[in-house]
């Protein structure tokens, strides 16, 4: 009933939004691990790096890698600002005044955008060569579905060595454990917060290059969707796990695909609902996420 | 004198854990705080770690004062603290534990030789390096919890009841442990409830009651004291 190319073109699809939605994911993860934060705000920045990018690409002749790696820079820098401007004063405040000033946050992002670049969409197109379409066997996909997904899978393994391999990283996980056992083994907690908010923002904004790409036009209320979706995402795989983040965004990705794709189009309008509703399903079965790790902390 | 608690009064929110408590640690001691639960013995602690900020008294070390600095400066300063029940980081390995009771430090070699030290006060953590902390027993896991405070070669070592919960055979391997460290030179303060085994190990002691110091002095002189041979040595 359907033909192998569009089931192949489904799988590529399925594998590019689960890279987006996996990076957003991570940051989303990162953050709450440690601090126990819902960051509302982080699919702003998503925006904020489309636009960056989006600048370089019609003001510079800097070649694509710089486009990209130039706003995640910028964006993981925003990422630190906001967590010592916003978040910092609150450390010690009930988790909801953390979560409400999140809400803040994404909303001064959105609107400072508004008032200085409008409220008008804006074209993001591409250089030719990442639209350039290539075939392989029966797989069909353009150089901006490669890059993304293989841009996607090196961060990730980047990310998985600097936890797993750097002082840093490792004491990242050791926060997200036990945050007061880690101050008093003398890690300085502000220092591997800052790591965790640049970080997951720098991802962001990589998410946010893929995201523009895809579907060619940005707006300053783009980052809402996603982040809502990575954060489902990040639910569905255990909030707190770096690789239940990964699953969980490719997971979603391929769902909602799939969902798409293989159902009678009269039900493509309810492609969020589906996600809401898989997100349901799997908090009913394992309620903390698929790769929770059954670490409970005290307040 | 190398730590110098004067006048500590600690409050969560408007109920007094501390009502203005001194103590002295010097040099080479093993002084420990009895006393039983609820009497602020793991507050005092928290206190001079940074962990809880006090509403008045100070903290001094080394003649200076500590008392607003933040944690991972104390323990920069030289004074570690191995928390009650433990709090190994139970998703990290043996290795990585003991790597973050390092974090501040730069001097690899002398690392190098400080984890060969703590490997050999305890031999089972050398055998499960690779091992994910949460597999470990709970005794392991607390001689890793003490291994890990170690690990940033302290000047004072705070230890918060490190018998609790642990079988009888493995409280006696602890107490050992704790006196070989004392004879290596390590200067301690021990919290324990375990009143009758901390008195035959240390060189001083306060008793602490509802956050007020009721008896201190040499470990002989209170274990003679008949207050506290009824109320903490079981008569």
């Amino acid at each position: 009933m359907f033909s192998l190319p569009y089931v192949a073109q489904q799988v590529v699809n399925g594998l590019t939004l689960g890279s987006i939605y996996a990076l957003v994911a991570i940051g989303l993860t990162i953050v709450y691990g440690i601090l126990r934060l819902i960051n509302f705000a982080h699919g702003d920045l998503l925006m904020v790096g489309a636009y960056l990018a989006l600048a370089l690409l019609l003001n510079t002749a800097l070649p694509l890698g710089a486009a990209v790696l130039l706003p995640m820079i910028v964006v993981g820098g925003v990422g630190v600002l906001v967590e010592r401007l916003a978040y910092r004063p609150l450390r010690g405040a009930p988790e909801v005044a953390m979560l409400i000033t999140s809400l803040a946050v994404s909303s001064v992002i959105q609107n400072g955008t508004i008032m200085t670049l409008s409220a008008q969409p804006r074209a993001f197109r591409l250089p030719q060569g990442l639209i350039a379409q290539h075939q392989v066997g029966v797989v069909s996909f353009s150089t901006l579905d490669a890059v993304s997904v293989a841009l996607a899978v090196g961060l990730m393994a980047l990310l998985t060595l600097f936890v797993t391999r750097t002082r840093v990283g490792i004491a990242m996980r050791a926060c997200a454990e036990n945050l007061r056992a880690a101050r008093l083994m003398g890690i300085n907690i502000n220092q591997v917060i800052a790591y965790a908010f640049a970080i997951g923002s720098a991802l962001a904004a990589a998410a946010g290059f893929m995201w523009a790409g895809r579907f060619g036009s940005i707006e300053p209320f783009m980052g809402f969707l996603p982040g809502l979706k990575a954060f489902v995402a990040a639910v569905i795989g255990g909030i707190g796990s770096i690789p239940g983040a990964m699953l969980g965004g490719y997971l979603l990705g391929f769902a909602e695909i799939f969902f798409v794709g293989f159902l009678p189009p009269e039900l493509s309008g309810y492609r969020d609902a589906f996600v809401f509703a898989l997100l349901l399903l799997v908090l009913l079965v394992r309620p903390r996420g698929l790769l929770a790790t059954g670490v409970e902390r005290e307040g | 004198m190398l730590l110098e608690v004067e006048n500590l009064s600690v409050y969560y929110d408007s109920i007094q854990a501390l009502k203005g408590i001194s103590l002295q640690v010097d040099s080479g001691e093993l002084v420990t705080i009895v006393g039983s639960n609820g009497a602020g013995k793991t507050t005092t602690l928290l206190t001079i770690s940074g962990i809880l900020r006090p509403r008045r008294g100070t903290v001094c070390f080394q003649g200076q004062d500590i008392t607003r600095l933040a944690p991972h400066e104390i323990v920069r300063r030289g004074i570690s603290h191995c928390p009650e029940g433990r709090q190994i980081f139970t998703g990290l390995t043996v290795l990585e534990n003991l790597l973050m009771g390092a974090y501040h430090r730069q001097d690899r070699d002398q690392m190098a030789r400080d984890l060969v030290w703590v490997q050999d006060l305890f031999p089972v953590l050398a055998a499960r390096r690779r091992q994910l902390a949460g597999t470990l027993s709970g005794g392991e896991q607390q001689m890793l919890a003490i291994a890990r405070a170690l690990m940033s070669r302290p000047k004072v070592l705070l230890l918060d009841e490190p018998s609790l919960g642990l079988a009888p055979m493995l409280v006696d391997t602890i107490f050992e442990v704790i006196q070989q460290l004392r004879a290596q030179g390590v200067t301690i303060l021990l919290v324990e409830q375990n009143a009758y085994q901390a008195l035959r190990i240390a060189d001083r002691a306060y008793v602490l009651e509802t956050g007020v110091i009721k008896l201190s002095g040499p470990v002989q002189e209170l274990a003679r004291n008949e207050e506290v041979k009824k109320a903490y040595l079981g008569g």
